[in-house]
C-alpha cells in the first residue's frame, strides 16, 4: 500500500502535466510518432528554414509596428521631430511612419528588421524553390507541397508590395501608381477594378486603409495557413535525401528531431533572427524620410521596387509601347502583355511538376533526390527560367545601370529586349552540355577510378597516371540514380494491321520524352559488366 | 494520353534495398549499407567535450550580456542622437546599438545551440522506414464502401430535386457577398476624361503659386503648373493634380514641327500633361537641346517639338496637349480642358 502512494508521489511535476495534457489532447501518440523523427542532413535543406524563420520574424515585428502605425490617409501638417519635414502636408500614414522612425525608441530598428526580413524571406523562398526544383524534390508525392510553396512565394510578393506601399512616401506611392496604371490596362474591366480598389480615382482616400487590412490580415492569414500545411506535409511525407550508402527510397537516414534538430533548427532560428537584427542595426533600408510624402505630380529618379518585384518592373520597362485602338476601345498591349507575362512566368513554375510527371509517366514515389547533372533537361530548363528572370531584373534596373556604368539607357533596353529571347536558349544549351559533361566525368570516375596525380613509369618507358579505384560506397553513390528510356509512340498499326489512333498529345509526349531522355540527352550510366570488364585487368588502364 | 500506356520497361527499375553484405563480385555498385559511425574528438576525449561545454556556456553568457547591453542602450541613448561610425557614416546611435546588441543576443543563443548539437549531442545516423503515402487496397475499399453507404443513406443520388436545389442555393448565396462589394468605389463613368482645366483657367506656377505670364517662361526651362483654384489644402488635391499636372516649355515657333501643336501654343509656349501615358508617373526630366522629355520611372521619351510623340520607351501614345492663350491681364490661361484623357491608357479611352 505504501509503495503505491510512494510511486504516485514520485511522478515528477513535468510528467504529471504531460499526463494531464495527454488525457485531453492525446499528446503521447503525437510525440511517439514525431519526437524522435529522423531528418536527413544537407546544407541545402536549411534554405526553407531561413524562409520559415524570417516569416516568423516578420509576424513578430509586424505586430509591434501595428501598435504605432496609423493606417489613415487623413491629411495632417507634420510637426514631429524630423526637422526637414516640419510644416509639410502629409497623410497620417506617412506621419506615423516618421514617428516610428524618429520618435519611438527602437521603432526604426523594428521597422528595418521587418523590411530586411521581408527581403530575405522572399529571397530564401526563391532559393529554396530552386533547391527543390533542381533536385527533383517536387516529384510524387510532393507536388501539392510544391504548389503550397509556390503560393507562399506569390502571396509573399503581394504581401511585400502592399506592405511597402503603406508608408505613403513618394517612392511607394510611385509604385502604387504604376500598379494602378497596369490595372487600367486590363481589357474591359480595368477601369472598374481600379475604381473599386482605390475607392474612386487614384490615389483617393482609401488606399492605405485597404492595403493595410490586406497586408496585415488577409494575405498573412492565408500564408500562415499555407505554412502550417506545408510543414505538416513535410512531416507526413518525411524529408527527401540524397543517394548514398544505406540511403534508399524506402528509408530516411539522419538524426532525430529530439535532441539534434531541436537544437540545430531552434538554434538556427536565433541565428537568422540575430543576423537580420544586426543588419537592421547597421544598414538603412527604405529611408522613407528621404523624399517626402507621396504626391501624384512628383517623382524621384532611380525609383526601384523591392527586388522581388524587379522582374515585373523590367517587363513593363522594356516592352515596346504597342497600343490598339478599335471600335472606340483601347487595348494597351504595351502594358497588358507584361502584365500577362508576369502571370505566365510564375504559372510556369507552378505547373512544371505536372508536366514532367506527364512526360515520364512515372507514378511512383520519389524520396531520393536527383543530382542536377543527372536530370540535364530539367536542370537546363530551370537555368533558362532563371536566366530570363534575371535578365528582366536587369531590365527593371536599366536606369541604375545606365547611370552607374555610364551606358546608354536605350542600348540597355534593347539589350534586354533581345537577350530575353536569346539568353534562356543559350543558357539551356550550355547548361545541358555542362550536365552531360559532368555525367561523363562521373562515368569515367566510376569505371577508371579517381585520378591520383601520381605518374608512374612503366618498364618499357611509358608514363601513365595511376588511377585509384573508388570505394564501393562511392561507386554506389555515383550509380544510384535512375535513368528513363524515352517513351515511344509505338507502331502506327496494331497487330491486326488496323491503323492505331495516335493522339496529338501522345506524339507531343513522345517528342518531349525524347528531348528529356533520348540518345545524347543523357549519358548512359556505367553498368556492372562494363565495370568488371575494365577492372578485370586485361591490359586496360 | 494517360501514362498507363508507358511500358514498364521504360521506367527505371525500382532500386533494391541492399542492406548488409553484398558480394562485390556480383554487383560492384550494390549498396554497402550505412557506413560505420566515425567518432568525433568530443566522443573520445572528455577534455575536448569539456571545452565544447565551456564554449556553449560562454555563448549563452554573451547573449545574456548583450541583452543587458540592449536595455542599457535603450535607456542611455537619446532617440535623436546621431554619431559618426566608420564606415557606416552618420547613423542613429540608438538604432545601431540596439541592432547590434539584439543581434548578438539572438545570434549567441543560436550559435550556442548549434555548437552544442554539433559537438556534444549524438551524431549517430539512424534509418527510419518510409511507408507509402497511398493507402493499401483494403483501406481504400473500406473508404469507398463507407462513402457509398453514406451517399446511399442520404439519398442524394435518388432525390434529385433536393440535390439540384441545394446546388442552386449554395451557388447563389455567395452572390450576396459579391453584391456587397459594389460600394467599394463609384463607377468610372467619364471621370477619367475630365480634369480641372477649362476655358479661362489661369496657369498657376507650381513653385511660386502665382499666375504665369508668357515672359516668365524662359526658353530651355521646364515649368510645372496647376489650374487656378486648386490649393494644396484642398481635400481632393491629390486626385485632381494626378490628372491636371501640367508642364510648360518655350520653344522657338519655327522649331515646332507639328501643326496642331503650333496652333495650340502661345508664342512658342506649349503646355503638355505631365502625367506619362504609360502607367502614370509624373514626367520630370527635360533635355532642352533636343526638346525631349523623359519619364524617370520607365524611360518613355517624348518629343515636345513634335506633338509630344513617343520616340522611345514603353508609352503607347503622345502626351495630351493643353490649348493655351493669354487673357486680358496678360496671364497664361487654358482655352479648354484636354481634348483626350490624360495618363495611362484604359479600355474605354478609345
Amino acid at each position: 500500500m505504501s509503495t503505491v502512494t510512494d510511486a504516485k508521489r514520485k511522478a515528477p511535476a513535468g510528467e504529471r502535466v504531460a499526463d494531464w495534457a495527454d488525457g485531453r489532447l492525446g499528446i503521447y501518440s503525437l510525440a511517439k510518432a514525431n519526437m524522435r523523427k529522423i531528418f536527413p542532413d544537407h546544407w541545402s535543406f536549411m534554405l526553407g528554414e531561413i524562409a520559415l524563420y524570417s516569416f516568423i520574424i516578420i509576424i513578430l515585428t509586424g505586430v509591434y509596428l501595428t501598435l504605432f502605425f496609423h493606417p489613415s490617409m487623413n491629411e495632417v501638417v507634420y510637426h514631429g521631430s524630423y526637422v526637414p519635414m516640419q510644416g509639410i502636408r502629409m497623410t497620417e500614414a506617412y506621419a506615423s511612419t516618421l514617428e516610428i522612425s524618429f520618435d519611438v525608441r527602437g521603432g526604426l530598428l523594428i521597422r528595418q528588421i521587418h523590411h530586411w526580413a521581408a527581403l530575405i524571406f522572399l529571397a530564401a523562398m526563391f532559393v529554396h524553390m530552386m533547391r527543390v526544383f533542381f533536385t527533383g524534390a517536387f516529384r510524387k508525392p510532393r507536388e501539392i507541397n510544391w504548389l503550397f510553396g509556390f503560393l507562399l512565394f506569390v502571396l509573399g510578393m503581394f504581401t511585400g508590395f502592399t506592405g511597402y506601399s503603406l508608408p505613403d512616401d513618394l517612392l511607394s506611392g510611385t509604385g502604387v501608381r504604376f500598379t494602378q496604371g497596369a490595372i487600367l490596362a486590363t481589357p474591359v474591366v480595368g477601369t472598374y477594378i481600379s475604381f473599386f480598389l482605390f475607392g474612386g480615382e487614384f490615389p483617393g482616400h482609401d488606399m492605405v486603409a485597404r492595403f493595410y487590412s490586406i497586408h496585415i490580415l488577409l494575405l498573412p492569414g492565408i500564408m500562415l495557413g499555407l505554412v502550417v500545411a506545408h510543414l505538416i506535409l513535410v512531416f507526413y511525407h518525411k524529408h527527401t535525401q540524397f543517394a548514398g550508402p544505406g540511403r534508399t527510397n524506402k528509408n530516411v537516414v539522419g538524426m532525430p528531431l529530439l535532441p539534434v534538430y531541436m537544437a540545430k533548427a531552434g538554434g538556427f532560428f536565433f541565428l537568422v533572427f540575430g543576423v537580420i537584427a544586426a543588419i537592421a542595426g547597421l544598414f538603412t533600408i527604405n529611408p522613407v524620410w528621404a523624399l517626402g510624402p507621396y504626391r501624384p505630380d512628383q517623382v524621384s529618379t532611380g525609383a526601384q521596387p523591392d527586388w522581388y518585384m524587379g522582374f515585373a518592373e523590367g517587363l513593363i520597362r522594356v516592352m515596346p509601347g504597342w497600343e490598339i485602338n478599335l471600335w472606340g476601345h483601347t487595348l494597351a498591349l504595351g502594358v497588358f502583355i507584361p502584365l500577362t507575362l508576369f502571370g505566365l512566368v510564375l504559372v510556369a513554375l507552378a505547373v512544371y511538376p505536372f508536366i514532367e510527371s506527364w512526360v515520364t509517366g512515372d507514378k511512383r514515389e520519389h524520396h531520393i533526390l536527383d543530382r542536377p547533372r543527372n536530370a540535364p533537361t530539367r536542370t537546363a530548363l530551370g537555368v533558362a527560367w532563371i536566366t530570363g528572370y534575371v535578365i528582366m531584373l536587369l531590365g527593371g534596373g536599366n536606369d541604375i545601370f545606365a547611370t552607374h556604368f555610364h551606358l546608354s539607357i536605350n542600348s540597355i533596353t534593347w539589350f534586354v529586349r533581345i537577350s530575353y529571347f536569346v539568353g534562356p536558349v543559350l543558357a539551356f544549351v550550355i547548361t545541358r552540355r555542362i550536365c552531360l559533361g559532368l555525367q561523363r566525368r562521373d562515368k569515367d570516375k566510376v569505371l577508371h577510378g579517381r585520378e591520383s596525380g601520381i605518374i608512374k613509369r612503366l618498364p618499357h618507358g611509358e608514363f601513365v597516371e595511376v588511377h585509384e579505384p573508388l570505394s564501393q560506397q562511392q561507386l554506389h553513390t555515383l550509380t544510384a540514380h535512375e535513368q528513363y528510356a524515352p517513351a515511344e509512340i509505338g507502331p502506327s498499326v496494331d497487330e491486326n494491321g488496323v491503323e492505331r489512333k495516335v493522339t496529338r498529345g501522345q506524339k507531343l509526349r513522345a517528342k518531349l520524352s525524347k528531348g528529356y531522355y533520348g540518345e545524347g540527352n543523357q549519358i548512359p550510366k556505367p553498368t556492372a559488366d562494363e565495370y568488371k570488364e575494365i577492372t578485370s585487368g586485361h591490359g586496360h588502364h | 494520353m494517360s501514362s498507363q500506356e508507358i511500358p514498364e520497361k521504360n521506367l527505371p527499375s525500382e532500386q533494391d534495398t541492399a542492406h548488409g553484405a553484398v558480394a562485390v563480385a556480383e554487383d560492384p555498385f550494390a549498396d554497402p549499407g550505412l557506413p560505420p559511425h566515425k567518432p568525433r574528438v568530443q566522443d573520445i576525449d572528455e577534455r575536448a567535450a569539456k571545452r565544447s561545454e565551456r564554449t556553449v556556456a560562454l555563448l549563452f553568457t554573451l547573449s545574456m550580456l548583450s541583452t543587458i547591453g540592449f536595455i542599457a542602450s535603450f535607456v542611455a541613448f537619446p532617440v535623436e542622437k546621431i554619431v559618426y561610425v566608420w564606415p557606416l557614416g552618420h547613423v542613429s546611435a540608438l538604432n545601431l546599438s540596439l541592432g547590434v546588441t539584439l543581434g548578438l543576443a539572438l545570434f549567441c543563443i543560436g550559435a550556442g545551440a548549434v555548437h552544442w548539437a554539433r559537438t556534444l549531442m549524438s551524431d549517430v545516423e539512424v534509418a527510419d522506414d518510409r511507408h507509402p503515402i497511398e493507402a493499401d487496397p483494403v483501406v481504400k475499399a473500406k473508404v469507398m464502401s463507407d462513402f457509398a453507404a453514406g451517399a446511399e443513406e442520404s439519398a442524394i443520388g435518388r432525390r434529385k430535386l433536393i440535390r439540384t436545389t441545394m446546388f442552386g442555393a449554395l451557388a447563389m448565396v455567395p452572390l450576396s457577398g459579391v453584391v456587397l462589394l459594389r460600394d467599394l468605389g463609384p463607377l468610372p463613368e467619364e471621370k477619367l476624361r475630365h480634369t480641372l482645366w477649362g476655358k479661362g483657367k489661369q496657369l498657376i506656377n507650381m513653385n511660386t503659386n502665382e499666375p504665369l505670364r508668357p515672359e516668365d517662361v524662359a526658353v530651355g526651362s521646364l515649368t510645372f503648373a496647376k489650374p487656378e483654384g486648386l490649393e494644396e489644402d484642398n481635400h481632393e488635391f491629390n486626385n485632381e493634380i494626378a490628372k491636371a499636372a501640367l508642364m510648360i516649355v518655350r520653344l522657338q515657333p519655327q522649331d515646332i514641327k507639328d501643326k496642331r501643336e503650333l496652333d495650340w501654343s502661345h508664342q512658342g509656349i506649349v503646355a503638355f500633361s505631365k502625367i506619362c501615358t504609360h502607367v502614370g508617373c509624373p514626367i520630370s526630366l527635360y533635355e532642352q537641346q533636343t526638346h525631349h522629355v523623359l519619364c524617370p520611372c520607365h524611360q518613355s521619351t517624348f518629343d515636345l517639338s513634335d506633338g509630344a510623340r513617343v520616340i522611345f520607351g514603353p508609352a503607347g501614345h503622345a502626351l495630351p496637349q493643353l490649348r493655351i492663350g493669354v487673357n486680358d491681364e496678360g496671364f497664361l490661361e487654358a482655352l479648354g480642358d484636354f481634348e483626350e484623357p490624360v495618363g495611362p491608357s484604359f479600355w474605354e479611352r478609345g
